[in-house]
């Protein structure tokens, strides 16, 4: 007779370890794939997995086997028009043996590269790895507004409406066994000789000695009964604590010069630097908003659409934006509630006058508030003044960074030298 | 034709269903005498089979990264549609435990009931190699023993050197089985009791052949003619476990379990045609039998033919689906002509088979089920006749000449040729080079010895044997060399020491020059 067992319910990711392993070994070649593949990628296309390949030859585990030459003899099936006797020319390309070989994939000149694919996740997690929020401590245990309460055991003391009932009750219970045993055990002893006396014929009885038995007996019951069932000693209580609860909610600020001098391209760029801080933000934060301004002369907070798409003209006043993100961030954005990044992408044209007061608005208003702050100047050209008046900011203020970007490619490079760790970051 | 009377209907199985449906097969199956371990039918989903599967089947095994990428290589190819996964496991243990996929119709559980858990678990039990190499009874719990292990080795020595050790030893897996010795069977309680002793038992031996005090009145010149092992040794793995000098007592535990889980394999990569010839045999008997009963319905065999028919067959060499003989279909035609021949033998059959023409044909299948492997099945039981349905020819590859040789076709004169090569072709030895341990410099400098005997003038693939010889210096910490030998002459050695490879063949070295190849 079979068992028949229903194992759907077992856990189904028995090979997660070894998946894991797998990852863990090959570790620098999924890195490099996906290094190159976050340059290659379409900007809006982030949100899905990526498939990786490493070279077959990297991954085989060796073992011995046999290599060309030699005599061999192979059988094959489907013969057609051959007959003994016949000789054929060797096939192109193959390893001999007219056709299929055993061991051709065994020996690794079958496929070249080993596919796989990894999840979104992952790929986000090799993406990321070793870049960090700065700051990121910081405001979590600053202006702390909300607490959760967690459970954090049982306790003697409390109020009456965290009582833990079954635990006082046990507390009970073995608070009576405790303070009761000793007369319970002398009580049987008294009931067994007090039986032993009754069993006896009525008239040996020692009529005395019965009634001592009965006073003690019922001396003992009183003396039980005594034990309170419940005791305050006994009550046990629930208890929870307040745990601050980090602040999990960010957002970022968006800005992009979109004057006459800002061609599409520098937009693009300009696009997938958001894209990649936006997903980094995502991935330490519950919750995250975004809000996209641009300008030219004046300053609009606009939807994504407009604003990566929609083309303007004109001349440029930085300070029009900052001074616009300024605004939300006191309208919308209180510091001790949100967590504020800010990116602006800019191709450094200014008014010459305006970039001392976009030092000033940043210096005074917008950088003590935020997180963290980043500039990027789409420019293969040279620096002008809003570069240099930002290069005094970067030199006083620890959370302000800036770079320059010339081509899709810097991008990341950039990207990852703005998150690094802190230890390598302010090295020079 | 009998009244129909069908299990069931609808292509949905349940529970009770599968009950119904084993209890059916299994009383055929017992009418017609297959000897079966007790059967565990567990129903699984897609994932876990693929889990199953990326373990090599087993329902537990230790932790590595190469079972980590088989995974990922096939839930890829799975996810693409491009892989149909295995409708079944089974285990060679006791109970055999068959594993059934939920996405199955109720005909295709059927099947695989059929398939797995009368005809491979009836070859587990009966076949001579599965019984003198494997014990049924034992494998889980050694295979628990075995994770354990190897899990305690990684919080103790860390995940990076039980892993360097586990590489070294695949890399070797296929030279760590007795061909021709039987194993003691293996057992996980003792092996837990045991596997202390032997730690020190195995150190103390090891340190005794490797002990450098010199021996009182000890005669020298005797030693330096001695080879030691004095007969190569084919068990690479075994040899190391025991012998190699610098090994802890974990890292040889560890050489241990692959090599005892290599041995449990041995026997199925040596019957695959035999193996699933029977089982595909006789769930084809099997569910014809359940037809002709009354029990299934015509739309139940449409869809088990559809599916059998698919499973033996034998694309041409010239199809671009071909990838070599199709154990199934080889099998399976053979075990069919087998019971063909003893029931209607023809003039030809009485002539090359006259001892088995008429007679019984469950005996005569049971008898080749139990007695043979694969190289031997094919050399004494097959006809003419699946010569010439399959079409079998033979071509010789002789890098000595230009062209490729047509030696036999399916004909007369040719016959007993093809038959001869393709048994050859199934034998294991024969496909995997001869390498065996030569000698061991235990007085010298410690360098390890091995040598590759060629058949048919066939060399080894030189990068992949560099890459094996590195894991062999891992585990045996010494120089290690392999030569390769032809007619007693040795034309390669290629040699691994601290320094990396270095390679020296007759033809290039005629000032005695060493390349050095690589340094590590």
């Amino acid at each position: 007779m079979s068992y028949i067992v229903d194992r759907r319910l077992n856990g189904k990711n028995k090979s997660t370890v070894n998946r894991q392993r797998f990852l863990r070994r090959y570790r620098k070649h999924i890195k490099k794939a996906v290094d190159e593949a976050v340059t290659k990628r379409s900007i809006t296309d982030l949100n899905s997995g990526e498939s990786i390949s490493i070279p077959r030859k990297d991954i085989s585990e060796p073992f011995f086997h046999h290599g060309k030459g030699g005599k061999r003899e192979m059988i094959h099936p489907g013969n057609k028009e051959f007959v003994s006797g016949d000789r054929v020319q060797r096939p192109q390309g193959g390893s001999g043996g007219g056709g299929g070989d055993g061991d051709a994939s065994d020996s690794g000149e079958g496929v070249d590269e080993f596919v796989f694919q990894i999840s979104q996740d992952e790929f986000l997690d090799f993406l990321f790895e070793d870049l960090e929020l700065p700051n990121l401590v910081k405001r979590q245990l600053q202006g702390i507004e909300s607490f959760k309460f967690v459970r954090a055991g049982v306790v003697n003391e409390g109020n009456p409406a965290k009582i833990n009932v079954v635990r006082s009750m046990r507390q009970a219970t073995s608070r009576r066994i405790a303070l009761t045993s000793s007369s319970r055990r002398r009580l049987r002893i008294f009931e067994q000789q007090l039986q032993a006396l009754q069993e006896q014929d009525s008239i040996l009885r020692d009529k005395r000695k019965e009634q001592e038995l009965e006073e003690e007996i019922a001396k003992l019951r009183r003396r039980i009964k005594k034990i309170p069932f419940v005791d305050t000693i006994d009550l046990r209580y629930n208890l929870h604590l307040k745990q601050p609860k980090p602040t999990s909610k960010a957002v970022m600020f968006c800005l992009m010069d979109v004057s006459g001098s800002m061609n599409q391209a520098m937009k693009d760029m300009a696009k997938r630097f958001f894209i990649l801080l936006y997903m980094f933000l995502k991935r330490n934060y519950e919750k995250i908003e975004v809000v996209f301004i641009r300008h030219h002369t004046s300053a609009k907070e606009v939807d994504e659409e407009e604003f990566f798409y929609s083309r303007e003209t004109g001349g440029t006043i930085v300070s029009s934006a900052l001074k616009m993100m300024r605004d939300i961030m006191q309208e919308r954005y209180p510091a001790d509630e949100w967590n504020i990044y800010g990116a602006q992408a800019s191709d450094g044209d200014n008014w010459n006058d305006d970039s001392p007061t976009c030092r000033e608005i940043l210096i005074k208003d917008i950088l003590p508030q935020v997180q963290y702050y980043s500039y990027i100047e789409i420019n293969p050209r040279r620096h002008q003044a809003l570069w240099r008046e930002y290069e005094t900011i970067e030199a006083t203020v620890e959370h302000f960074a800036m770079q320059q970007i010339s081509d899709p490619g810097d991008i990341y490079p950039v990207f990852r030298e703005l998150f690094q760790r802190k230890e390598t970051k302010r090295a020079s | 034709m009998t009244e129909r009377t069908p299990i069931s209907t609808g292509s949905d199985w349940t529970f009770e269903l599968i009950q119904d449906y084993d209890r059916e097969i299994g009383r055929i199956a017992e009418g017609f005498g297959l000897d079966i371990y007790p059967n565990q039918i567990e129903i699984i989903a897609a994932e876990q089979m693929l889990d199953a599967y990326s373990s090599v089947g087993m329902p537990v095994g230790y932790n590595h990264w190469s079972y980590g990428k088989h995974f990922v290589s096939n839930e890829q190819h799975y996810r693409r549609g491009q892989m149909g996964l295995a409708y079944e496991i089974v285990i060679n243990s006791d109970p055999c435990i068959a594993y059934l996929m939920e996405e199955n119709t109720m005909t295709m559980q059927a099947l695989v009931i059929a398939h797995a858990c009368y005809g491979h678990n009836s070859f587990f039990k009966g076949n001579y190699l599965f019984r003198t190499w494997t014990d049924a009874t034992s494998i889980i719990d050694y295979l628990v023993f075995a994770k354990n292990y190897i899990m305690k080795c990684e919080e103790r020595y860390g995940v990076d050197e039980v892993e360097l050790i586990l590489d070294s030893c695949h890399a070797l897996m296929n030279y760590g089985v007795d061909r021709y010795k039987r194993p003691y069977p293996i057992s996980a309680a003792e092996e837990k009791q045991r596997q202390r002793e032997r730690e020190e038992y195995l150190q103390k031996q090891v340190n005794e052949l490797w002990k450098t005090i010199p021996q009182m009145g000890g005669k020298k010149g005797a030693d330096l003619t001695r080879r030691f092992p004095e007969e190569p040794q084919e068990n690479l793995l075994y040899f190391i476990e025991k012998n190699a000098p610098l090994l802890e007592s974990w890292q040889r535990e560890v050489v241990r379990i692959v090599r005892k889980i290599a041995q449990y394999f041995y026997p199925q990569r040596q019957t695959q045609v035999m193996n699933e010839g029977w089982a595909t045999f006789w769930h084809y008997t099997l569910l014809n039998q359940l037809y002709d009963e009354g029990k299934v319905t015509d739309g139940f065999m449409m869809e088990f033919l559809q599916s059998h028919t698919s499973v033996v067959y034998q694309p041409s060499f010239d199809s671009r689906y071909y990838s070599g003989i199709n154990p199934y279909a080889l099998g399976f035609n053979m075990m069919q002509d087998i019971r063909r021949i003893c029931e209607k033998p023809t003039k030809e059959d009485k002539i090359w088979f006259p001892e088995i023409a008429g007679s019984d044909w469950k005996e005569t299948l049971t008898f080749a089920m139990q007695n043979f492997k694969d190289e031997s099945f094919v050399q004494q039981f097959m006809s003419p006749k699946v010569i010439r349905d399959f079409k079998f020819f033979s071509i010789l590859d002789d890098d000595k000449e230009k062209e490729l040789h047509i030696t036999n076709i399916h004909d007369d004169p040719g016959y007993r040729d093809i038959r001869e090569a393709l048994s050859k072709q199934y034998n294991l030895s024969m496909n995997e080079p001869n390498i065996q341990v030569y000698n061991v410099n235990i007085r010298g400098d410690r360098s390890l010895t091995m040598r590759h005997v060629r058949h048919n003038r066939r060399p080894l693939d030189t990068e992949s044997a560099e890459e094996v010889l590195k894991h062999l210096h891992r585990l045996w910490k010494f120089d290690v060399v392999l030569e390769s030998v032809q007619d007693n002459t040795v034309m390669d050695t290629i040699k691994c020491g601290a320094n990396g490879i270095e390679k020296k063949s007759p033809e290039k070295d005629s000032e005695e020059e060493l390349s050095l190849i690589q340094r590590v």
